[in-house]
C-alpha cells in the first residue's frame, strides 16, 4: 500500500471537524517537539534514556480521536505518546515521565513512556512485549460481563509483539467470547534491529484476523484521518457487540529503537531517507492548508505554542523532586504490609 | 469421627470446592477461569456443575493457553473482577510465569498503586499420586523469590477453607497450592460460613521439647505420623506446619527453635534453593547460637522430577519412617 496520496483536492474529513483536524494536527506537532526533547535531554546528559515515536504521529493522533474519553480503556505498549496524548495525559505528565520524578504517575518506577493512569483509563503495562494484551482482554471481559454499552478496550502494539504467544492467545480468548476490543498494530517495519521478513512469512498482520474469525484491516498509518475511521469503524463495532477487530497500521519508525540504539548498524541511511519522503507530520500540514482548514500562519502558531509548551513542561518537570530513597519499599502490596513480618 | 457442632467432615477437594462456591455465591465480580472448568467442573470434579448454577460467564472454560489464563485474569483484576485463575496442574504453570512474575506481582508496585491485582491462582501440586515428571512437581521454591506475591500451601480442610478466604478477600495476588495427594485422603471438620485464616501465620500442630520440625503439604501429615511414633520413644517433636510460605511466620518458627533448640525442615521439592534453604539463613542469622546441632533439611533430590514408574516415584518421595529416622539421628546428635 502507498503511504502518500495524492494532494487530495477535497478532503475527504470522514466526519472530522475543522477543530479536530487542527486538534490532530497539534497533537502531531507536539508528539514531534516531544519527543526530540526527550532525546536531546539525553544527548545532555540529563536523562538516562528516552524512546520516540517519530514516524507513528499521524497513526496515534488519528487512533486517539476515535477515543472515548471516560469510557474508553486504552492498553497501550511504550511507544504511544500520541496516543497518550491524545487521551488526555498532559506534557507536562510525559516530562514526569522522562525525567523520573515523585509526581509521576508511578513515581518514577518505570521506563519513559511507561503511562498509566487510572483516571484517564491507561492501563498500566510493563516493558514485556505481548504482557499487556491478555490484560486488555481481561479489561474487555469485565465491560461485557458488567453488559456496560458504548465502552470498549484499544489496546496497541508494534508488529514484532504479533510474534509474541500470548499476541495469539489473546486474539484467540477475544473473538471466543466476541469482545469489545480494538487490536491495533502500529507496523513500523522493524522490531529493533530485526526487520519484517525476519518476523513474518506472510507480512500481512491484519490478514491473521481471519483466522481468528474477527475482521480484520490494513490502513496507511501516515494518514490520521484515514486512521481515525478505520480505528472509529472498529471501536463502534466493539461497542455495539460486534465483538473485536484486527487492525494494522502501516508507519515507519524513523528514529532508532531508543537513545541506547544505533539503527545504522541494521538499516541503511537511504531506507530511513527514503520513508522521510512520506513523512507524516508535513504531509499533514499540507493537508490542511490546502483545504483551507489552517494556514501556513496557523501552523507556524501551532509550532510556536507547543515549543512553549514543550519548554514549559520541561522547566516545570525538571524542577520537581525525585522519589525519596524510602520509596523503593511502597505500595508493593496494601497498607504497610510487609514480607518476612 | 465425631463432629463439632458448626462444623462438617470435608476432604481438601471439598473444603476447596465449598469455599469457591461460597465466593461464587456471595460476590457477583468472582470469576473462575481454567482449563476443564466448566462442564467438566475440573479434572478433580472440584467446580462440578458450577457452570449450571453461575453460567458460563462466571465459569469460563478456556482455550488451553495457560499465559492467557492468568493474564486474561489480571486484567479482570485490574478493572475491579475478583478473578480466580486456575492451572490444572501446577506443571503446567511454566507458560504462565511471566504473567504471574512480571506482571500480576508487579501491577501494584509498577503502577505506584493506581492500579491493583487482587487475584488468586489456585493449582494442584505435588506427588505420590503417579504424576511422572509433567503431573508431579512442586513450583513454590520457582516463586517464593518473587516480592508482590504471596503463596500459601495449607494441608488440612479448615486450613483450605480459611487461607483459600483469605486469598480471595486478598487486594494483592495470592498464588494457593493445593497438594494433590491430600485432595481425597485428608479430612477434617471446617467451620460452616465464611472465616478466614490470615495469610502469613504457621500453626503449630503438635507441641514438643527436643527438636522443631517445620514443613507444609502432604509432608505434614507424614511428619506428624513420624512424630507420634517418635513419642511412643520418649522423643519430644514440635511440628510446625508453615501454610503460608510469603510471608513466612518467622516469629513462630523462631520461638520454636528456640525452645527445642534443634531445626529439622521437611519438603517434597528438592533441597537446593528451596523453602527449607531460606528457612535455614532465617535461622542462622537470628538464632545460631540458640542451636544445640546443625540445621537440617529432609527434602527431594535434586532431580528434576519423580520418574512415572513406581520405584522412581518412591524413590523420590519421603516417607513417615524416612522421617522419623532423620528426627531420631537429629535429636541424638
Amino acid at each position: 500500500m502507498a503511504k502518500t496520496d495524492t494532494k487530495a483536492k477535497s478532503l475527504d474529513r470522514r466526519g472530522l471537524s475543522d477543530d479536530q483536524l487542527r486538534q490532530m494536527l497539534r497533537n502531531m506537532l507536539l508528539q514531534r517537539q516531544l519527543d526530540n526533547r526527550g532525546f536531546q535531554l539525553n544527548r545532555q546528559g540529563k536523562v538516562p534514556f528516552a524512546l520516540g515515536s517519530e514516524g507513528h504521529e499521524a497513526l496515534q493522533a488519528g487512533a486517539a480521536m476515535a477515543f472515548e474519553r471516560g469510557k474508553d480503556i486504552l492498553a497501550p505498549y511504550y511507544r504511544d505518546l500520541g496516543l497518550a496524548l491524545g487521551v488526555g495525559l498532559t506534557s507536562y505528565e510525559i516530562m514526569l515521565s522522562i525525567f523520573a520524578r515523585a509526581a509521576d504517575h508511578n513515581g518514577g518506577r518505570q521506563f519513559p513512556n511507561h503511562y498509566n493512569s487510572k483516571s484517564l483509563g491507561i492501563m498500566s503495562f510493563s516493558s514485556i512485549l505481548a504482557a499487556h494484551i491478555p490484560h486488555a482482554v481481561g479489561a474487555a471481559y469485565t465491560i461485557a460481563y458488567r453488559g456496560e454499552k458504548d465502552r470498549a478496550v484499544l489496546v496497541t502494539c508494534g508488529d514484532g509483539t504479533t510474534s509474541e504467544g500470548e499476541w495469539h492467545e489473546s486474539m484467540n480468548f477475544a473473538s471466543v467470547h466476541k469482545l469489545p476490543m480494538v487490536m491495533l498494530v502500529e507496523n513500523n517495519e522493524w522490531a529493533i534491529s530485526t526487520p519484517l521478513d525476519k518476523q513474518m512469512a506472510q507480512p500481512e498482520i491484519w490478514k491473521r484476523a481471519a483466522g481468528y474469525g474477527m475482521p480484520g484491516k490494513r490502513f496507511n498509518g501516515f494518514d490520521p484521518i484515514e486512521t481515525y475511521a478505520s480505528v472509529k469503524e472498529a471501536l463502534d463495532r466493539a461497542r455495539t457487540g460486534g465483538g473485536p477487530t484486527l487492525l494494522e497500521g502501516m508507519c515507519y519508525r524513523f528514529l532508532a529503537h531508543s537513545t541506547d540504539d544505533n539503527d545504522m548498524t541494521y538499516r541503511t541511511r537511504d531506507e530511513v531517507s527514503e520513508h522521510r519522503k512520506d513523512d507524516p507530520v508535513p504531509r499533514f500540514v499540507n493537508v490542511l492548508v490546502e483545504a483551507g482548514i489552517v494556514s501556513e500562519a496557523d501552523v507556524n502558531d501551532f509550532k510556536k505554542d507547543v515549543l512553549r509548551e514543550t519548554n514549559e513542561a520541561t522547566d516545570k518537570a525538571e524542577a520537581m523532586p525525585f522519589p525519596q530513597p524510602s520509596d523503593l519499599y511502597t505500595n508493593l502490596y496494601e497498607g504497610a504490609w510487609q514480607p518476612w513480618q | 469421627m465425631a463432629v463439632t457442632a458448626g462444623t462438617k467432615v470435608l476432604n481438601n477437594v471439598e473444603a476447596v470446592r465449598e469455599t469457591l462456591y461460597e465466593a461464587l455465591k456471595s460476590d457477583d465480580r468472582t470469576i473462575i477461569l481454567g482449563e476443564d472448568v466448566g462442564e467438566r467442573g475440573n479434572v478433580f470434579l472440584i467446580t462440578k456443575d458450577f457452570i449450571n448454577e453461575f453460567g458460563p460467564q462466571r465459569v469460563i472454560d478456556t482455550p488451553i493457553a495457560e499465559a492467557s489464563i492468568v493474564g486474561i485474569a489480571v486484567g479482570m483484576a485490574m478493572e475491579g473482577l475478583r478473578p480466580i485463575a486456575e492451572i490444572q496442574f501446577a506443571d503446567f504453570i511454566y507458560p504462565a510465569f511471566n504473567q504471574i512474575v512480571g506482571e500480576a506481582a508487579k501491577t501494584r508496585y509498577r503502577s505506584n498503586g493506581e492500579y491493583t491485582c487482587p487475584l488468586v491462582i489456585r493449582t494442584p501440586y505435588g506427588g505420590g499420586v503417579r504424576g511422572a515428571l509433567s503431573h508431579s512437581v512442586s513450583i513454590e521454591a520457582l516463586f517464593y523469590h518473587v516480592p508482590g506475591l504471596k503463596i500459601v500451601a495449607p494441608a488440612f480442610p479448615a486450613d483450605v477453607k480459611g487461607l483459600l478466604n483469605a486469598a480471595i478477600d486478598d487486594p494483592d495476588p495470592v498464588l494457593f497450592l493445593e497438594h494433590k495427594k491430600t485432595y481425597r485422603l485428608i479430612k477434617g471438620e471446617v467451620p460452616e460460613g465464611h472465616y478466614t485464616i490470615p495469610i502469613g501465620k504457621a500453626n503449630i500442630i503438635k507441641e514438643g521439647t527436643q527438636l522443631t520440625v517445620v514443613s507444609y503439604g502432604l509432608y505434614v501429615h507424614w511428619a506428624l505420623e513420624a512424630a507420634r511414633t517418635l513419642e511412643n520413644e520418649g522423643i519430644s517433636v514440635e511440628v510446625i506446619d508453615l501454610r503460608s510460605i510469603r510471608p513466612m511466620d518467622k516469629s513462630t518458627i523462631l520461638s520454636s527453635v528456640e525452645k527445642t533448640r534443634k531445626l529439622l525442615i521437611i519438603h517434597e521439592d528438592n533441597k537446593f534453593g528451596g523453602i527449607g534453604a531460606e528457612i535455614s539463613a532465617m535461622v542462622a542469622e537470628n538464632a545460631l547460637f540458640s542451636l544445640d546441632a546443625p540445621i537440617r533439611r529432609l527434602c527431594g533430590p535434586d532431580v528434576p522430577a519423580m520418574g512415572y514408574a513406581e520405584p522412581l516415584e518412591h524413590e523420590f518421595m519421603s516417607s513417615p519412617a524416612k522421617m522419623a529416622d532423620a528426627m531420631r539421628d537429629l535429636v541424638k546428635f
